[in-house]
């Protein structure tokens, strides 16, 4: 019997804990198959942020660090520094990349740090139980931003995968999703690339995942994922909108 | 025997922390630490170092606690404002047992303050400055020769209990130029089995901070704790000075307890029977400095509003007995305003 359907064995025994239709599930297998298919593993150190993925550490058989909130491309900058041979992957939410640690992702691309960043935009805090996050679409109702998100007090949702692009130091940056088969096969493809890109030494890469959050949007996972493709997409085009290989 | 130079207190620290192998430094300016940064990055092409000027002191923290993660020597220096920025980062190393050597040159606070000698950074060093239990072992040198002789001392404290050190310094020991003894070069272990390296021929290494439910997360404080005694019950260091015969006893750590040197060489000239203490880890406190001395009265001194002298009454029979004088602002006594002092309670 042919096996056309398994488990990376990247990953662990232990269950993933996140909400059934999270998008992070679907962007951790990938990373784990890339991993697998590349013989990466001896070679791989991710670090994990605060939010929902906090507890990935457990299901990978990778070396695994979580950072504080925010700080993840701090400390990816100290070991890949230290290290410069090995994959280090930074693994993002959209409040702790766009919000407490803007600073920290900003000046890694400044600086050109050499290692790879997986971001996760649901547009919304998914562990601290669904708040507006800089992401957040304009009148999108969170907890916190409950008549919906002005943008007279708030501002507009911010663009990452765009603004980042336009530092010097960026290499790759790319938009994807895993809303639909064709698109994890792209997202796969495109956070491929990047690991690729950091294993030649090049400068940052970065991958923006646009990753339904039904939990924290309160509806049901179809339902999330059609949001997702109708509303999502129209403020956050996918896309590749740096990538020097491409323009040569 | 090591090589014997003429040097500044921060070029000294920078100097020594290279020959101890620590090859990485990450940091943003602020005076007077600057040449710390300064001296790394001058070295950084013969030396063979990593410098990077980090963006925040926020960021500098995270990255040291990133290369203390791979197992190799790291390093920050700042000064009061950086070193509130760092406490987060401070928290999180503890917790993650980050074997980092972070420099905290002190100037006077609160806020910006101004940036001459100050010890009000005592509180925030030793009691933690960030939030949870956890403890910073804490080193205070008094000469230039000493904070070469504590930098070589922390690096091997950090790894030998994964914990991170704090060299607190102070702008008078910092800027002040002294001859001194340089340390021998050595090449460091980099090889543990708890690093981030890469899972190759080991099972994969985790590190994290992330407690998973109140169980698991006692358990993990109660290891904490149990190093901690550990570190308190074998790392006091203090230097007493002819404690044996006096009748008061100044205690003065830093940059203070020189001019408490000067102070008690004059009383002593005098007739006076005066001692010093002067504690050199401030965590753990030395209160094993203090054991048997029941009849003394005790005289501390500080350039705050009264910081250390808590430690010291902690570590005393009788509270009672424990006077305090200090200075702040980047006002420093000189060693006749202590000398008063000393004669005003001789007199009680
Ligand atoms: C300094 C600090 N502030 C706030 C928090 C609380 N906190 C934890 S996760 C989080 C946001 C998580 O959202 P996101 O980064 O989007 O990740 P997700 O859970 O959606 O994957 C916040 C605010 C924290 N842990 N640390
Ligand atoms: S709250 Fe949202 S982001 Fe978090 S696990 Fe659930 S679905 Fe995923």
């Amino acid at each position: 019997m042919k096996v056309i359907y398994k488990r990376p064995p990247v990953l662990t025994e232990a269950y993933f804990k996140y909400c059934g239709g999270c998008g992070h599930g679907i962007v951790n297998k990938l990373i784990a198959e890339i991993i697998e298919e590349k013989n990466w593993l001896e070679k791989t150190i991710i670090v994990w942020p605060i939010g929902c993925s906090v507890y990935a550490d457990q299901y990978f058989n990778t070396d695994s660090i979580c950072a504080l909130h925010g700080r993840a491309p701090a400390l990816g900058t100290g070991i890949k520094r230290a290290l410069p041979e090995n994959l280090v992957i930074v693994y993002q939410g959209d409040g702790d990349l766009v919000s407490e640690g803007f600073s920290e992702i900003m000046h890694s691309a400044i600086r050109g740090e050499k290692f790879s960043v997986v971001f996760i935009n649901n547009a919304i805090y998914g562990m601290t139980g669904g708040q507006m996050a800089p992401t957040t679409l304009l009148d999108q109702k969170t907890t916190t931003s409950p008549y919906g998100r002005k943008e007279e007090e708030s501002g507009a949702p911010v663009n990452m995968a765009e603004l980042i692009s336009q530092i010097k130091g960026c290499y790759y940056s790319e938009r994807v999703a895993v809303n639909t088969p064709q698109n994890i096969l792209a997202t796969k493809r495109a956070i491929k690339k990047a690991f690729e890109y950091q294993m030649e030494g090049k400068g940052l890469s970065f991958v923006e995942v646009l990753s339904p959050c039904p939990t924290g949007w309160k509806m049901k996972p179809t339902k999330a994922l059609e949001w997702l493709g109708a509303e999502m997409m129209k403020i956050y085009p996918l896309g590749v909108f740096k990538n020097p290989e491409v323009a040569k | 025997m090591g090589e014997k130079v003429f040097m500044q207190g921060n070029a000294a620290l920078a100097e020594s922390a290279i020959r101890a192998g620590c090859r990485f430094f990450f940091g943003y300016p602020i005076t007077p630490s600057s040449e710390l940064p300064e001296y790394y990055a001058a070295k950084a092409p013969q030396e063979n170092l990593v410098f990077v000027q980090a963006e925040t002191e926020v960021a500098a923290f995270n990255m040291i606690a990133g290369v203390a993660s791979t197992g190799k020597r790291v390093m920050t220096g700042t000064s009061g404002p950086g070193f509130s920025l760092g406490m987060e980062a401070m928290s999180y190393m503890s917790a993650a047992g980050l074997p980092a050597v972070v420099v905290n040159v002190m100037r006077p606070g609160p806020a910006d303050g101004d940036i001459l000698a100050a010890q009000g950074d005592y509180f925030q060093a030793v009691k933690g400055g960030g939030h949870g239990d956890y403890n910073i072992i804490v080193l205070a040198p008094y000469s230039v020769q000493e904070t070469a002789d504590l930098t070589v001392k922390a690096f091997e404290l950090a790894f030998k209990y994964r914990n991170p050190v704090v060299i607190l310094s102070d702008a008078m020991l910092a800027k002040m130029m002294e001859s001194l003894e340089l340390p021998e070069r050595i090449t460091p272990n980099e090889n543990y089995d708890w690093t981030m390296t890469g899972a190759k021929g080991r099972k994969h290494n985790v590190i994290t901070t992330c407690g998973d439910g109140p169980i698991q997360w006692e358990n993990y404080n109660l290891a904490l704790q149990k190093k901690y005694k550990k570190i308190a019950d074998n790392e006091q260091r203090w230097e007493s000075y002819q404690v044996e015969d006096a009748e008061i006893i100044m205690v003065a750590f830093g940059s203070v307890a020189r001019i408490a040197l000067g102070a008690m060489k004059k009383a002593r000239a005098e007739g006076m029977k005066v001692g010093i203490i002067r504690p050199i880890t401030l965590w753990p406190f030395p209160q094993k400095a203090f054991v048997g001395l029941d009849q003394q009265d005790f005289f501390v001194t500080e350039l705050n509003a009264g910081q250390m002298v808590e430690d010291v009454k902690l570590s005393v029979k009788d509270k009672e007995r424990v006077s305090f004088y200090g200075r702040m602002g980047g006002m420093t006594p000189t060693p006749n305003e202590l000398y008063e002092k000393l004669c005003e309670l001789y007199r009680k």
